[in-house]
This record gives C-alpha cells, sequence and structure tokens, in this order.
C-alpha cells in the first residue's frame, strides 16, 4: 500500500509487537519488505529497523480494527496470528492494509490473494483446534491429569474454553510442546503459562490398564474387512499418532503410502534431473 | 472373564452397528459432574477402516434370544458370549472419558429374556452414570423393538439419542432375514420417540427446566447389499423416514457376511463399499442440497451409477438447467452445480457482494472446477477454452480417486465405458452387484 522500503521490521515475536510493526508501517507510510520475529535469526541479509513493542501504540492499533474494519476482523487476525502460516507477519499487514482502506467490505472479499490465503491459514489453525478436542489424550496421576500435544499452530487457547468446561472438578495440565506452553486448570483457575520442558511420570498400575483396555477396545472396534489405512491416515494423519496410546507400539503398516512416499521422492528427483 | 476379554468380545460384537457420532447436542459442564455435550460432535481416534471412534460403543450382552440371519450374535451361531453390568460399564465409561479417550457411551445390547427385562438393564446402566457418576458427556442407546412405552420414555430422558434399526430395507426382506422382526414392530418404537420429541419440545417452551427427551434425535441404519433390494427402495424409505419420523441421521451398513447362511451372500463376499458411499452422497443430497428421492432415481434405473457420484448423473440427465451464471444464481441453484457443495455456495454468496467473480477467483472459493467447469459460466461466458465433448466430460467428472479407493472398475470396464457412455449411464446398476449368493 505505502512505498515499499528495502528494510525488515524485527520484534519481539508478540502480538502487540506486531500490532506496533502496523503502527510503525502507518507512521513512516512504509512497507517493510519483510517482518522478523526477534527468534527466528531470519533476515541476516537485509537491513532491519527493531520495533519495540509499546502497549500504548498496540492498543491503538488493536481498537481500531473492530471500529474501522468488524469484530470479526479482530478475530480473524488474532487467529490469523496464532496460525503457522509462512510469513503471517506480513500476511496480516497486508490485510489490514486492506481491511482500513475498505472497511467492513473486506470480510466479504473472499477471492483476493491475502483474504483468501489468511483466511486458508485460520481455517486449517481452527481445524488442528478442533482435532485436538478430540486427540488430546490424559494420563491420570492420582488427583492430576496431565497430556502432551505437539500442534504446529497455538492452538491452546483454541480449545482451552472447551477442556476447562468440560472437567470443570479435574486439576489438568495441557502442555503444548511445540510453542513451550501450557494450559494449567484447577477448579474455578485456568492459566496459560509459558513451560519449556516437562517429561510425563511413568504410568502408574492404573493408568497403564485402562490404556490397554483401550488399545483392546481400539483393536476389536475395527471392521478387518473394510480395513483402509489411507482413509484413516487422512483423517487421523500421523503426525498426532505419536501421542495417541491406542496408536503406540503399533508401527503403522502402510505400505499403499511408503510406496506413494517413495513414487513422490522419485519424480521429485527426476524433476530435479530435467532442471539440470 | 477378564475384563479385557468382555470389552474385547461385547466390542466385536457392537462394531457392525455404524452409528457413532456425538453431534446434535448441545450441553455444558457443570460444577460437581463430569462432561459436557458439543453439537456437531468429537472424533476421538478412527479405527483401521477409517471409520471415526467417538463413542465407548459396547453392547450390554451379546447373548440373544433371536436368530436373524445377517446378525453375529444370532441365537444359533456358536461365538462366545459376555455380559457387562450396569457397573461395569458406568466405570469404563467415566475412565475412557477423563483420560478424553471418548466424547460418551453408545450402549446396545443382545436380547436377554425379553425386550422388556433388556431394556431395564439398559435403563439401570445409564441411571447409574446420570445419577450417581453425574456424568454430562453423550449417551446414545439402541431402543429395544418390542419394550413397554414406559420403558422406552425412561430411557430417553436418560439419553441424547435414541435409534431403532430398520435393519432391512423392506418387509420382504424382513421376513426372510429377521423373523422374529416386523416392519411395524421397528417402525412403532420409532413413532413413540418422535411423538415423545414433540411433546417435550413443548414442555420446553412452557417450563425451561422440563427434562430432555433424546435431545440429539433419533437415527437409524440399514444394512445394504444383503438382500435384492435396489438403491431407489432404500432412498425412498430413506426420504420418508426423514419426512414423516423427523430422523435425524440414517445410516447405511455395507454388508460384510459374517455368518454362513444359504439366505445371504457367501462368506467371501466383499462389503459393496463402494454403493454405500453413493448412497451416503444421495443421503447428503437430500439433507442439504434440497433433492428429492425421485429427481436421483426411478424405476427405470433404479441403482446409482457406480462411476459417477449422484449429482454428476443428475446434472448430465439435465443439461438443459445448465449452464448457470455464477454471478447472479440463486443459493439453490449453485448448490445443484457438480462441484460446488454447501460451504463454497455460501463462500459464492458472500464473495459477490464484494465484486463479481470469474474462474480463477472460484478455484479460491474452493469449488471444484473440474467438475463445475462443464456447468457454469461467469459474467455470462464459459471458461476460456473449454471443450464439451461427451467424451471429456464423463471422464472429467469420475472421480479417479474415487474409484481407486474402493479398487473397483477393472480396465475392461473403463474402455467399455468409452465406448458407450452415454448408453452406460442408465444400466450402471450391473456394476453394484453384491454377490453371487444373492
Amino acid at each position: 500500500m505505502f512505498k515499499t522500503t528495502a528494510l525488515a521490521y524485527t520484534y519481539d515475536g508478540s502480538f502487540e509487537g506486531l500490532l506496533c510493526c502496523v503502527f510503525e508501517s502507518y507512521e513512516w507510510k512504509e512497507t517493510p519488505l519483510a517482518i522478523h520475529s526477534d527468534g527466528d535469526g531470519q533476515g541476516l541479509l537485509l537491513e532491519s529497523k527493531w520495533i519495540e513493542t509499546d502497549s500504548v501504540k498496540a492498543g491503538r492499533v488493536l481498537r481500531s480494527i473492530p471500529l474501522k474494519i468488524s469484530p470479526e476482523a479482530e478475530e480473524l487476525v488474532r487467529l490469523g496470528f496464532w496460525s503457522n502460516a509462512a510469513d503471517k507477519e506480513m500476511l496480516l499487514l497486508n490485510f489490514l492494509y486492506l481491511g482500513f482502506t475498505h472497511g467492513r467490505k473486506v470480510m466479504n472479499m473472499l477471492a483476493d490473494d491475502t483474504v483468501s490465503a489468511l483466511n486458508k491459514a485460520v481455517q486449517q489453525l481452527r481445524r488442528e483446534g478442533h482435532h485436538y478436542l478430540g486427540f488430546v489424550r490424559f494420563s491420570v496421576y492420582g488427583p492430576v491429569m496431565a497430556a502432551v500435544i505437539e500442534p504446529r499452530g497455538y492452538i491452546l487457547p483454541v480449545i482451552e474454553d472447551h477442556f476447562c468446561d468440560r472437567f470443570q472438578n479435574e486439576s489438568f495440565m495441557i502442555y503444548d510442546k511445540t510453542h513451550g506452553m501450557a494450559l494449567l486448570h484447577q477448579p474455578g483457575r485456568q492459566a496459560i503459562i509459558p513451560l519449556q520442558e516437562w517429561t510425563p511420570p511413568e504410568p502408574d498400575e492404573a493408568e497403564a490398564a485402562y490404556r490397554r483396555l483401550w488399545q483392546g477396545f481400539y483393536n476389536a472396534i475395527g471392521i478387518k474387512q473394510r480395513r483402509n489405512d489411507r482413509l484413516r491416515a487422512s483423517l487421523m494423519p500421523k503426525r498426532y499418532w505419536k501421542q495417541l496410546p491406542e496408536m503406540n507400539g503399533n508401527p503403522p503398516a502402510l505400505p499403499a503410502l511408503a510406496a506413494r512416499q517413495e513414487r513422490t521422492a522419485r519424480r521429485l528427483k527426476s524433476g530435479q534431473r530435467e532442471l539440470q | 472373564m477378564d475384563m479385557m476379554e468382555k470389552l474385547e468380545i461385547l466390542t466385536a460384537s457392537a462394531k457392525y452397528d455404524v452409528a457413532c457420532t456425538s453431534s446434535g447436542a448441545s450441553r455444558s459442564g457443570q460444577s460437581g459432574s463430569l462432561g459436557n455435550a458439543v453439537s456437531m460432535g468429537i472424533c476421538h481416534s478412527f479405527a483401521a477402516d477409517g471409520r471415526c471412534i467417538s463413542l465407548l460403543k459396547v453392547l450390554m450382552t451379546n447373548g440373544c434370544i433371536y436368530d436373524c440371519a445377517y446378525c453375529v450374535n444370532r441365537k444359533s451361531n456358536p461365538t462366545r458370549r459376555a455380559a457387562f453390568t450396569p457397573e461395569e460399564i458406568a466405570n469404563l465409561t467415566m475412565q475412557f472419558y477423563r483420560r478424553n479417550y471418548i466424547e460418551g457411551l453408545f450402549l446396545s445390547s443382545g436380547i436377554m429374556r425379553s425386550p422388556d427385562y433388556t431394556t431395564e438393564q439398559l435403563i439401570a446402566a445409564l441411571e447409574l452414570l446420570r445419577n450417581v457418576y453425574n456424568f454430562r458427556g453423550y449417551i446414545h442407546v439402541k431402543a429395544i423393538p418390542g419394550a413397554d412405552d414406559v420403558l422406552l420414555s425412561r430411557l430417553g430422558l436418560l439419553a441424547d439419542r435414541m435409534s431403532v434399526n430398520i435393519e432391512l430395507p423392506s418387509q420382504e426382506s424382513l421376513n426372510r432375514l429377521a423373523p422374529d422382526k416386523s416392519k411395524q414392530s421397528i417402525l412403532k418404537p420409532m413413532g413413540l420417540i418422535k411423538s415423545k420429541i414433540t411433546e417435550n419440545s413443548s414442555d420446553l417452551v412452557k417450563y425451561k427446566h422440563a427434562p430432555r427427551f433424546a435431545p440429539a434425535g433419533q437415527s437409524t441404519q440399514m444394512i445394504v447389499g444383503a438382500t435384492p433390494d435396489t438403491d431407489y427402495q432404500i432412498l425412498n424409505l430413506t426420504e420418508g423416514l426423514y419426512k414423516k419420523y423427523g430422523l435425524k441421521r440414517i445410516f447405511y451398513s455395507a454388508y460384510t457376511p459374517v455368518v454362513e447362511d444359504s439366505l445371504l451372500p457367501a462368506l467371501d463376499t466383499k462389503p459393496p463399499l463402494l454403493r454405500e458411499h453413493r448412497l451416503y452422497q444421495a443421503d447428503w443430497l437430500l439433507r442439504f442440497y434440497g433433492f428429492e428421492a425421485k429427481e436421483l432415481l426411478d424405476e427405470a434405473a433404479p441403482n446409482f451409477n457406480p462411476l459417477l457420484d449422484p449429482k454428476c448423473s443428475w446434472a448430465i440427465n439435465h443439461r438443459e438447467q445448465f449452464p448457470v451464471e455464477i454471478n447472479r444464481a440463486p443459493y439453490e441453484t449453485l448448490l445443484r452445480v457438480p462441484g460446488i457443495g454447501v460451504r463454497s455456495a455460501q463462500r459464492i454468496l458472500k464473495a459477490r457482494k464484494a465484486g463479481s467473480l470469474d474462474f480463477y477467483a472460484l478455484k479460491k472459493l474452493g469449488v471444484v472446477l473440474k467438475r463445475a467447469q462443464f456447468f457454469i459460466t461467469c459474467k455470462g461466458k464459459p471458461l476460456e477454452g473449454l471443450k464439451v465433448g461427451e467424451h471429456t466430460l464423463l471422464r472429467s467428472l469420475m472421480s479417479g480417486q474415487e474409484l481407486a479407493k474402493f479398487q473397483l472398475p477393472e480396465v475392461e470396464q473403463l474402455s467399455f465405458f468409452d465406448d458407450s457412455y452415454m448408453a452406460a449411464l442408465p444400466e450402471a446398476s450391473t456394476a453394484a452387484t453384491f454377490g453371487k449368493g444373492v
């Protein structure tokens, strides 16, 4: 929207920090070439400008979104920030340019490249969140329960209310290993806090027994004559399997998939050869 | 017998029941109890056959006084028998639910002694769960045909969803394979459940805290491929059940031979998965796309074409209704275009408020152009360079991936199709045969 400067913005990786990047862009009427978060170690080739996080500036940008665009746009921006879309910062900046120009109409511009890409990213995040409503597996350790997840997007805030409502009387933790965060809940209290490392303790006898029963149930419920590994893997992608007790010690016999991967690899190789 | 063995036996006996959805009920959690219900339903795992696991699906017992030919639990089948106590069921449900393995319980049973006695056992298990363990998660329970109305009413107040299985799509088939059941004995509890749900909804208007009767409604299932019933019969029955009994869902179960019987397809018959798939597609067309059964099939062509999905088949036979102009057509018309689904039709409505749409835009809205291209125009123009010969049309509409999944047609079949594509359409029923024994 503004003239592109040969600059990258670097910010602290927080949502507020990104809002300050938006503020900066409007203040100087310039569009950065890229926006990098502090820790990701990119942008060494570009001259970069450090954007200090300032809650007053961030607040101004945030308040203007529901006012000048719409409340739904605010939700979209928040969810977009939690997604793991490549270059999500520039995507959000471009979306806000559009939004501040067109107003609430931007939410209908589904065919626009930026809007469509942001919607896709958010859709993906929501889908992953929905998957985890089912795929979270708690282990019971006496009076407390704990689960480990490894999501691509930052979905803890997406699933927070569901689990806190469902298990109102339980004390539990869901540890997001990818993002180093954990959702903690005790009756009447809940919070998402940073947690760098946590290793689940060994299950006791009762816990191990229920896991075995669950595995027994899982194996008994499938109909042999209808076996369909590809369908299963597409509905329950393999990246989730690691944390599912029913898939543990049950290495996937997936000849079809293995063959497909090999084919893809071969195709890629021949493609490279053509390029040379 | 230990718990593991019981669980395995009673799960294996329940697995042919298709319904495993946990949708339709919405209930928030409560302090002092465990669980809630989410209206869209949640899948917690997927079995090796690719079917969703959302409920702990077990039988109370697999002992049965009936002798239905298609059923693995029939009296005369020498299989291992087991039974859960209400305590065992309640405890297992709570333990699995707490670990987030499941969304709730699906409880069915073989008939012990009498339908009334069996229903009392089911009530005992559910009362324990709801009133003693304070379980607020999802419960799907089978209504036992022939049980007393009072008992069925009590059962309905404890469950979210109730179902009575139609099992076979016609009275003749029932006579043949399930001599202990009749159409009447199945439809009667369905009618009762329906009237209870209606009654309950008017109670709820009057008293906010009236107890809820099966808030997620009722469903049923029928077996496909065990008898010579046609898709047309099945779909008509489906439509009638949705309209008359207000069912929430109807499930189809491709017949998997489990017992040897002279009246049934041979044991080595493969389950007719593709046929089941086509029926589900048609079911969706009835429920979400505004189609009627008589538009999709008729006496002359009573079975679905295995090579084309029902919507494409319909579109090909109704080409006078196309092309549809994307920028002006109403929602109902958009829904009838192959390659446009409920989501993409809604997106089209939304997006065209912001400006007119071209083919490139449609792609971003999730329209499957491969199929839709033949049936639409954008700003009055068809897709540039589109050639609509009969040959390319059918080729593009046949979904190769879908077919490969079911490993259906051999090469010969395709070449046969190439030669006489249009002629092949009405006769396609031949490819949907389901076993030599019929």
